[in-house]
């Protein structure tokens, strides 16, 4: 295993890079192991890490149906940040920010974490006053926010329509300074790699197509490749939830819809933070390569099919040009859809089940991106001691016969409106 | 863009209908005090991956609330009637 | 100005009477109407039009259409300007300006092409590898310079003057291209009679045929037949009309460019139209692109698609080269030869293969075109323009002159738009190609998109397809074929059977993202392998061409690589737009002050006219204060206050939802949608009440009346009033079916003002003909219908949201105005004022009336101090789910008032509130959720959810506000801060 480093760059190129090794091996299945994770994404992926490098747990497989990190890590609009209001989502988001604060270094692997700031926009006075609550939330939990005036915006980022003739005019915004972007595919990968050097087993190509019980304990996947036994099997393939754990008997409060993104042609320098529309859901930043990377709402009804409609193109076209209306002339470049699992509250699920030695990661609705490494590092906690972590503990699967809804939106359970 | 088959306006951009999910849910008499069932009809969902039942309402034409079949995997819509006769040949059944 | 010199005297489409002036980078050329800027620039020898994405390298053009990798240029400027547009897309009009990209200070010296020269640190991914340190953040050190170099063109920063539109086609037939087998398949269904709308992206109809000659069989066919299809009614042709993605239900999104082969749009036209089309059946005509062979330094420009010289040379009239060395795997590309030779080039052709076929060798010969067959060509050399490709056989190397070098690796269907729904393309041997899949029902794909390369064969099939797609079967009079000078018969992409491979220098494969053979090779060796690896780990691919001449050149090489064949490594998916779409187009006219259409109340004028600063709530418009009454909202609101509180005031409350229930079972139905009971409300009551959702927590409130024996007018909030009636609506047509209740909303119908005041009563008494509106015939919680001494119909409800004496009035919204001004004449003896949003919400904040911030979804009719308004003996929506345990947990946050210790303190919404004391840490114990100044109590006032609620009455804790710098220590107090008795509604 060799480590990434700017001279390692220099002297590969002098060898004509013809010596660098696989970033992960391609694994053959084995017949057992402590762990199996099912679902080679971002999460997946994290929680095999994390379950290696905080359990000492390494004897552990991630099976991945297709290719690893195709999923919704690589279909986001690679937003981080840590802005939440709500007990229970606010402590495990930052952790999550803290974590990408270290991530390149730990893994090795330059996700190209960029704090760029995280601006959500207000366009009225009763909205200013809502962002009040979340930034002072977030500075009672250490987490940095600011509200800034009309006045302090426009000399931060100019080029929003700061008109009063806009049809819903900048009163100021909320700013999360530490929050900002991160290279998606590179989280997978960089995931993978570490993982792989601790030990651990990616098996891509490789469908779980059941479970193996006994006595009201999992001991095993059945796989298009065998079957593996397991002394405990994480399920972490968000989008496709419902569908994997119904093969396991599982009924859950989880509906599958398609969240868009787009990406417009590359060009320089325009737009510095990650901007959110606050009369609507939008969100809008640029990438390292120069492409604007924008999103808006689920196109509203169940759906496991990774494309969306003209509706929402429309809308957050729409929204775009109400923010910055310069961006007329740019051109649309791709749009693509990514199945998310949407709850019953718009908060994840981290947790055991039912069945023992069985757990479940998902319904992570919008969030996923932004908590992978949290989300790793407390289902990696959670199946190592049989118990959740602290900072997972709210997020389990029987919250809603309790009565808990961690509902960030207030939408109720309609997940379409998370 | 779906396209719904509205009985009563004929078929229509889906954007012209408001979505209103599972239609397969059982939802509890009003005087059922069991707050399992009603636990499992607010909460839980199916959520296959194929034909799926569910509600819509033609909130921008008639307003009537439609039980719609359509596959998840490809959006192809498989049923199209009222709410009010499905809910009532629901109960035939 | 220079001359046209590589135009020819005669041929082409384009038209020599009429020449455009235009510049490049500042320099002053010509061309010729029908010209692009690809061809124009050709027709004056310029090659070197761009700079490459990461190394700098010197680029050219290499197609002649939308697959176009290299010659990306900004056209326009100021708030027209359009970076990366493709020359060969780009219509050229008199005056064009366009300026090459990516390069500085110009484009012949590329400061960064200095990056060339440390290419090699620089390979696929080096990025991942390093910037990692020194410390944490190092990254973002590095970013900014990196984003600087990356990007393409700069985009504008000003307004764009022009405008766009929407517009939806509606057709039987959908025929998407209109080369030979579009063609054939419109006039197949045009002649059946189907309603058919036939699109090109090309400002000329023809497809392929365009790369024929003028004087050639192919087009005589075409202009035949498109004037057949001109004169069939029945059918529409719209040329510059790209189709860019094909959605659900048949529907396929198109881009129409109006007028952007002119300098600006005329007055009132749009620039561009975008269309959404919804068509029974579609047809695929999409055609092919043809692929490039690999070789060092093949992005030298110079280098050119074989098809795309033919094109210049056959319909823009230009030779784009003297000394041109064709370079072929298949038969495709000897018209290109043999016409560029008649037009003066002189002409090599390098065959990859070692037998082409046997009747080309004697026309080339008839040509005194040399051969080289079984030779490849190694290396292009030269800097800004091929000077010379070094080409290597089995006797060894050697080296030709040239200055253009036309390649012919064979044909990639495009598949892109059949592949939109999902389908993925399957890899056809037979062809050496992705064709698409078995499609659904009422999709064909037909033409050289199916692989079909024969001109015979594709109009056969398109004609079929049009049949079929017209709900016709076979008819005999199909139109013969046109007789092309493309070699019949598909010839396999790499005749050879041999795996494409770089040669020395640098061998491009995805031209636009400077990705090399060696890139792919580098994504292999690390275990990148599957092609969406490959695609995200090299950027293959991802260009605005999204890889048209790069894809399947990368794929194979990665299949060589891993020992598989092409099927087995698989394809990506293809995504929409086809071609990149201008947001403004998709946008159309629904921008600015068209964004979202703005509400605004029957009285919206009557508040605009005394001044009135407005809030948008939701898509409402509200008179947030009036500004006559102080200098700012916070000294006025406070003056509206006491206007309601010491006399009497209007607001218009006409945002609220308003929702008719009738028929017999409507005391039940309300019964069961309210948490309070409802069967005991009389005739001319009206009664407060809270609707529930499944999961118990609180939906909505208002005030409902009941207007006769089965008639009801229920109000609800603004924000829900949607929502709610959706609600009902829901519930009667699937829950309860039985019921026999109408609901029909009349939020629109209906103006409302609430007059509030202790004056109020006699306010209205003036204003009404002869009403009485005393205790007597109109008490608290009253509902009547009456009329205006000058006529205009009003209900009066005889309720109040700010504790005063208040009714709120409503009469049919065209007389709202009308109302407004009514009540306002007869208020001026009392006093009357106008008040905003803020002072109605001061108003209800001191009478601890919960609203919006309480209402937030998160909270139970308990957590409200609402729990007492359930009744317990009756079953309503949501009752069973409210009891769930965490819901009814002591320690819930429930509403309470805070007062500061300190009067003179402010308190904050959105404050966090701790135990006085405690630090400012974690959740706290609760938050203020709404903040008043009471000028009747000369203090703030705050609503506030508090875990255990009023069960601290009397507690002092700390409001917090950390982004204020404020730590307000307040009191723990009933909600209602004034007259808790309730007496000032009878004043």
């Amino acid at each position: 295993m060799k480590r990434y480093s700017a001279w390692k760059l220099f002297t590969h190129a002098l060898r004509g890079h013809k010596d660098w090794p696989e970033a992960w091996r391609a694994a053959e299945p084995k017949k057992h192991y402590d762990v199996v994770i099912v679902g080679g994404g971002g999460h997946g992926l994290a929680t095999a890490y994390y379950l290696a490098r905080n359990h000492g747990i390494t004897n552990v497989a991630v099976l991945e149906r297709g290719w690893i990190g195709g999923g919704n890590v690589g279909r986001n609009t690679t937003i981080v940040r840590s802005n939440y209001m709500i007990d229970g989502n606010t402590p495990f988001y930052e952790w999550s920010m803290k974590l990408w604060e270290g991530l390149s270094h730990d893994l090795n692997f330059n996700v190209m974490l960029s704090q760029r700031g995280h601006v959500m926009l207000a366009h009225s006075a009763d909205q200013m006053q809502a962002h009040v609550r979340r930034a002072n939330t977030m500075r009672a939990h250490g987490i940095d926010a600011e509200i800034l005036s009309r006045d302090e915006l426009r000399r931060e980022v100019p080029d929003l329509d700061y008109s009063d003739e806009a049809r819903f005019p900048i009163h100021g915004a909320i700013v999360q300074r530490r929050a900002g972007t991160a290279r998606h595919d590179a989280v997978a990968w960089g995931y993978a790699r570490a993982a792989d050097r601790l030990g651990v087993d990616i098996i891509e190509h490789c469908e779980v197509t059941g479970f193996v019980e006994e006595g009201g304990r999992v001991t095993g996947v059945e796989t298009t490749r065998g079957r593996i036994g397991a002394g405990a099997v994480g399920m972490a393939v968000a989008g496709h939830t419902s569908e994997l754990a119904r093969k396991a008997g599982l009924e859950l409060p989880i509906e599958s819809h398609v969240l868009q993104a787009f990406v417009t042609e590359g060009i320089k320098p325009l737009i510095d933070q990650v901007i959110v529309f606050g009369a609507g859901h939008f969100y809008i930043s640029q990438s390292d390569k120069g492409g604007l990377v924008f999103g808006g709402d689920l196109d509203g009804y169940n759906s496991y099919a990774q494309r969306g409609n003209l509706p929402v193109v429309h809308n957050v076209a729409e929204i775009a040009l109400a923010i910055a209306p310069h961006l007329s002339r740019l051109r649309l470049l791709r749009h693509w859809g990514g199945v998310m699992d949407m709850t019953m509250d718009g908060s994840p699920i981290i947790a055991r089940t039912p069945l023992d030695r069985l757990y479940l990661n998902g319904g992570w609705c919008y969030g996923g991106f932004k908590a992978t490494p949290a989300s790793g590092w407390t289902f990696a906690h959670t199946i190592a001691h049989d118990a959740p972590h602290e900072l997972n503990a709210p997020f389990t699967l029987d919250r809603f016969r309790e009565g808990v809804q961690i509902d960030e939106g207030g939408s109720g359970p309609v997940p379409g409106h998370h | 863009m779906l396209r719904i088959p509205c009985p009563f306006c004929g078929e229509r951009d889906h954007a012209e209908f408001s979505y209103g999910g599972d239609a397969r849910v059982q939802r509890p008499a009003l005087d059922d005090r069991s707050e399992e069932r009603w636990y499992r009809y607010v909460f839980l969902r199916d959520n296959p991956r194929g034909p799926h039942r569910e509600f819509w309402q033609h909130v921008g034409g008639c307003r009537a609330w439609l039980v719609v079949e359509r596959d998840t995997g490809n959006h192809e819509i498989l049923d199209v009637r009222f709410a009010a006769d499905a809910m009532k040949e629901a109960q035939c059944e | 100005m220079s001359e046209q010199r590589a135009r020819l005297a005669r041929g082409g489409r384009i038209d020599r009477s009429r020449i455009c002036t235009f510049t490049f980078d500042g320099r002053t050329y010509t061309g010729c109407a029908g010209d692009t800027v690809a061809s124009a620039l050709l027709a004056n020898g310029v090659h070197l039009v761009g700079r490459s994405f990461k190394l700098h390298r010197p680029r050219g053009i290499v197609g002649a259409g939308v697959d176009e990798p290299n010659a990306l240029l900004t056209l326009r400027g100021g708030g027209r300007t359009e970076p990366n547009i493709q020359a060969t897309m780009a219509e050229l009009y008199d005056g064009l300006s366009a300026v090459s990209q990516n390069r500085w200070p110009s484009l012949a010296l590329d400061a960064l092409s200095i990056n060339g020269l440390f290419s090699r640190f620089m390979p696929a991914g080096f990025y991942y590898k390093t910037f990692m340190g020194p410390t944490r953040g190092a990254w973002m050190w590095f970013e900014p310079a990196i984003r600087r170099a990356a990007g393409l063109g700069k985009a504008a920063r000003e307004r764009d003057p022009d405008r766009y539109e929407r517009e939806h086609a509606f057709c039987d037939v959908l025929v998407v291209g209109a080369g030979p087998a579009g063609i054939a398949a419109a006039l197949a269904a045009g002649r059946a009679g189907s309603r058919v709308l036939l699109l090109e992206q090309m400002a000329t109809a023809g497809g392929a045929l365009l790369d024929e000659r003028t004087d050639s069989h192919a087009e005589r066919w075409r202009s035949e037949h498109l004037a057949e299809l001109e004169a069939l009614d029945n059918v529409t042709l719209m040329t510059r009309t790209t189709v860019f993605g094909v959605y659900d239900g048949g529907v396929t999104g198109a881009l129409e460019r109006v007028h952007d082969h002119e300098p600006e749009p005329p007055r009132g036209q749009p620039r561009q139209r975008l269309w959404t089309v919804r068509a029974a059946r579609t047809v695929f005509a999409a055609g092919s692109t043809e692929r490039p062979l690999l070789f060092g330094d093949n992005d030298c420009p110079g280098v050119m698609l074989a098809s795309a010289a033919r094109r210049y040379l056959n319909h823009f009239g230009v030779l784009p080269g003297r000394r041109v060395v064709v370079h072929a795997n298949n038969d495709s590309a000897y018209a290109a030869a043999g016409e560029l030779r008649r037009a003066g080039a002189e002409v090599t052709v390098v065959d990859r293969r070692e037998q082409p076929a046997p009747d080309v060798g004697a026309a080339l010969r008839a040509d005194s075109i040399e051969l080289i067959s079984g030779a490849r060509v190694e290396r292009a050399h030269g800097r800004h323009r091929v000077r010379a490709v070094t080409v290597a056989d089995a006797r060894g190397t050697r080296r030709l002159d040239c200055d253009l070098v036309c390649v012919a690796g064979g044909w990639s269907p495009n598949v892109h738009l059949a592949s939109h729904l999902g389908h993925r393309p399957v890899y056809d041997a037979r062809v050496g190609a992705f064709v698409p899949d078995t499609l659904p029902e009422g999709q064909f794909a037909v033409g050289t998109m199916t692989g079909e390369l024969d001109d015979a064969g594709a109009v056969a099939v398109g004609w079929r397809a049009g049949l079929a797609a017209a709900g016709q079967t076979d008819d005999e009079r199909a139109p013969a074929p046109p007789a092309t000078a493309a070699a019949s018969g598909w010839v396999h992409a790499h005749g050879n059977g041999e795996a494409p491979r770089g040669g020395p220098g640098k061998t491009f494969v995805d031209l636009q993202n400077d990705v090399t053979d060696r890139d792919v090779a580098l994504a292999f060796r690390e275990g990148y392998r599957s092609v969406e690896h490959l695609k995200r780990y090299t950027t293959l691919g991802m260009g605005t061409d999204q890889g048209r001449t790069s894809n399947i050149n990368g794929l194979e090489l990665m299949a060589g690589l891993r020992g598989q064949s092409i099927p087995e490594t698989g394809t990506t998916t293809f995504r929409p737009p086809f071609t990149p779409v201008a947001l403004g187009a998709l946008v159309g006219r629904r921008t600015g002050r068209h964004f979202r259409p703005e509400r605004r109340t029957p009285m919206h004028d009557c508040h605009r006219e005394r001044g009135a600063e407005f809030v948008r709530a939701g898509q409402w418009l509200r008179p947030r204060y009036y500004p006559e009454h102080g200098a700012d909202v916070d000294t006025a609101y406070v003056a509206e206050m006491r206007a309601v509180r010491e006399a009497v005031g209007m607001v218009d409350v006409s945002t609220l939802g308003k929702i008719d229930v009738q028929g017999p079972d409507a005391p039940e139905f309300l019964n069961r949608v309210y948490a309070n009971g409802w069967l005991k409300l009389a005739v001319g009551k009206a009664r407060y009440g809270a609707m529930l959702r499944d999961d118990g927590l609180v939906f909505d409130d208002g005030t409902t009346s009941r207007l006769a024996e089965h008639r009801y007018f229920m109000t609800t909030t603004t924000a829900e009033a949607g929502p709610v009636m959706s609600w009902l609506e829901f519930l009667l047509d699937t829950a309860w079916p039985d019921l026999r209740v109408h609901v029909t909303s009349v939020s629109d119908q209906w103006a409302g003002v609430a007059v509030a005041g202790s004056s109020g009563g006699h306010v209205l008494a003036a204003a009404l003909d002869g009403v009485d509106t005393s205790d007597d015939t109109l008490p608290p919680m009253g509902v009547r219908d009456a009329t205006t001494d000058d006529g205009l119909p009003v209900r009066i409800l005889r309720v109040s949201f700010s504790g005063e004496r208040a009714y709120e009035v409503y009469t049919p919204a065209g007389y709202g105005a009308h109302l407004w001004e009514r009540l306002m004449a007869a208020g001026q003896p009392h006093g009357i004022e106008p008040y905003g949003t803020e002072a109605l919400g001061g108003l209800r904040i001191e009478k601890g009336h919960p609203a919006g911030p309480e209402l937030d979804g998160r909270t139970t009719l308990d957590d409200l101090g609402l729990g007492r308004m359930a009744r317990p003996n009756k079953p309503f929506v949501g009752d069973v789910l409210r009891h769930r345990p965490a819901l009814e947990s002591e320690d819930r946050r429930r509403l309470v008032g805070l007062q500061p210790v300190e009067p003179g303190a402010r308190l904050r919404a959105g404050a966090l509130v701790f135990p006085d004391g405690a630090p400012v840490e974690g959740h706290g114990i609760g938050h203020v959720t709404s903040v008043t100044w009471s000028p009747t109590l000369g203090h703030y006032v705050a609503l506030a959810l508090v875990a255990g609620g009023p069960a601290r009455e009397g507690e002092i804790v700390a409001a917090a506000s950390p982004v204020h710098g404020e730590h307000v220590r307040v009191q723990v107090v009933p909600g209602v801060f004034l007259d808790p008795e309730g007496e000032r509604i009878h004043a």
